[in-house]
């Protein structure tokens, strides 16, 4: 069983593959859509402008799309879960997978933008399995000035001057604004839970 | 609620820590990754590693130093240090730095600030401002203190976030080492003239000195080294001090 890292050229990755080295379940990186085969679990990464997707466009999409069918898990970190809804007003050009309603958003209110440090997670869905062991008030490194708007799949969420969801789930389907990789003792049981669901079913 | 920030500073020469040593009846004392542990441990929300020597055989060391200190720490983790390329700097990266801290380098070629930011993010670029008072002003210094720059501090600090700067390291050099306390009127001007988070450095020496640059100063962040001896429990005692007088601390594990 493999877990993909995505490698699409947006910036600095060795952080996510430490964390998920130090629980054991190391990743993989595929620089080409054709080289997904057949990973158990899949991270999207990502930081930056929206815009920095783009390369996303082209091919990765549907192969992506492929392996969820055939039940990988996937797990979208910071600007990778915002590009799991349909866009952001960060961007008119370039837009997202669209598995989530909506576009992201800007942070507002009478607060620093961006949003940079430790913050926590609050109304966790019970039901949550990325989130299992995570209690509200366990906090996430953030870093970011947009973010995902409401929807039905919100399994947490963080206050900056406006609410937004930080974690979404459905079915197999994950996405979390903060990073796990940067985040202590709770990123690595964030990560740990997806490597658990990534194995699940990839035999 | 988002949370101020406590950095712990390792000033690091070829792949020891030189300043701000503690346990140093422990095993391992001086050895970045053990401090960086031991930091994390207490409930320390970020680590920065300063090169002190950033010669070019220290760089390699550097890098060793960073991976060692990245391959155990998931919490941010900031290098600098003589930093004067993108190529430099993306080694940093490949080590396991989430951010690097450029100062003299972007004084001398501020599109360096933007070539990092456009390649690695906004996030991951550090300017630090050292600054000092001079005829009532704010001037920036370069090249570890040692020469003047004709620059405001707080102009500078504004055309680093336009040019694409994440975070503003500001030291006092008026009040670093004295630990008679942050610059609380330097820290809140550049904090008031940037929308990015300002981490404040420059003589902390007891609690009530955070308490005072978090409320006065307006920091997001306040970084100190050595200073983290003042008691037993050194960052736990800290937090415990500052969230009993209203300011937001990340909630840790007490270490075991």
């Amino acid at each position: 069983m493999t877990i993909a890292l995505i490698d699409y050229g947006a910036g600095n990755l060795a952080s996510v593959r430490k964390a998920f080295a130090a629980i054991g379940a190391p990743l993989t990186d595929v620089a080409c859509p054709a080289d997904l085969g057949r990973a158990g679990g899949i991270v999207i990464p990502g930081v930056g402008h929206f815009d920095a997707t783009a390369p996303l466009q082209t091919g990765w999409k549907e192969a992506i799309a492929r392996r969820a069918a055939e039940s990988a898990a996937i797990l979208g970190i910071c600007l990778g879960m915002q590009w799991l809804f349909e866009g952001s007003e960060e961007s008119s050009v370039v837009s997202g997978l669209g598995w989530f309603r909506g576009r992201c958003l800007r942070l507002t209110g009478d607060v620093k933008v961006p949003h940079v440090g430790w913050n926590s997670l609050n109304d966790i869905s019970p039901r949550s399995r990325l989130l299992t062991g995570i209690t509200g008030g366990a906090s996430m490194y953030f870093t970011h000035a947009y973010a995902a708007p409401a929807t039905p799949a919100a399994a947490a969420r963080t206050t900056h001057g406006t609410t937004f969801v930080s974690v979404v789930e459905r079915g197999r389907v994950f996405g979390t604004q903060g990073h796990p990789e940067k985040s202590g003792g709770t990123g690595l049981r964030l990560l740990s839970n997806f490597a658990a669901l990534a194995r699940e079913r990839s035999c | 609620m988002l949370t101020r920030r406590l950095i712990a500073c390792l000033d690091v020469r070829g792949g020891t820590v030189v300043k701000g040593v503690r346990f140093s009846n422990l095993a391992g004392a001086g050895d970045p990754a053990a401090l960086a542990a031991r930091y994390d441990a207490e409930g320390i929300d970020e680590v920065v590693v300063l090169d002190v020597t950033a010669t070019l055989e220290g760089r390699a060391a550097l890098r060793r130093t960073v991976d060692r200190v990245a391959s155990e720490l998931f919490i941010p983790l900031a290098v600098g240090g003589g930093v004067r390329s993108i190529d430099h700097a993306g080694g940093l990266f490949d080590a396991g730095a989430d951010k690097v801290s450029v100062n003299s380098a972007a004084l001398g070629e501020p599109a360096l600030i933007t070539r990092i930011a456009a390649r690695y993010g906004s996030q991951a670029v550090i300017v630090a401002i050292d600054a000092r008072v001079i005829d009532g002003r704010y001037r920036v210094f370069g090249r570890s203190g040692t020469s003047a720059d004709t620059r405001d501090a707080i102009a500078w600090a504004r055309e680093a976030e336009a040019r694409g700067a994440g975070e503003i390291l500001l030291t006092s050099m008026d009040r670093d080492g004295t630990r008679a306390g942050f610059d609380c009127e330097l820290t809140a001007a550049v904090s008031g003239a940037v929308h990015i988070p300002v981490i404040a450095s420059g003589g902390a020496g007891q609690p009530s000195h955070f308490l005072d640059v978090f409320t006065r100063g307006r920091a997001d962040a306040a970084l100190a080294a050595s200073v983290f001896h003042f008691s037993e429990h050194g960052i736990a005692d800290l937090k415990a001090y500052l969230a009993g007088r209203g300011i937001p601390m990340r909630a840790t594990a007490p270490p075991c």
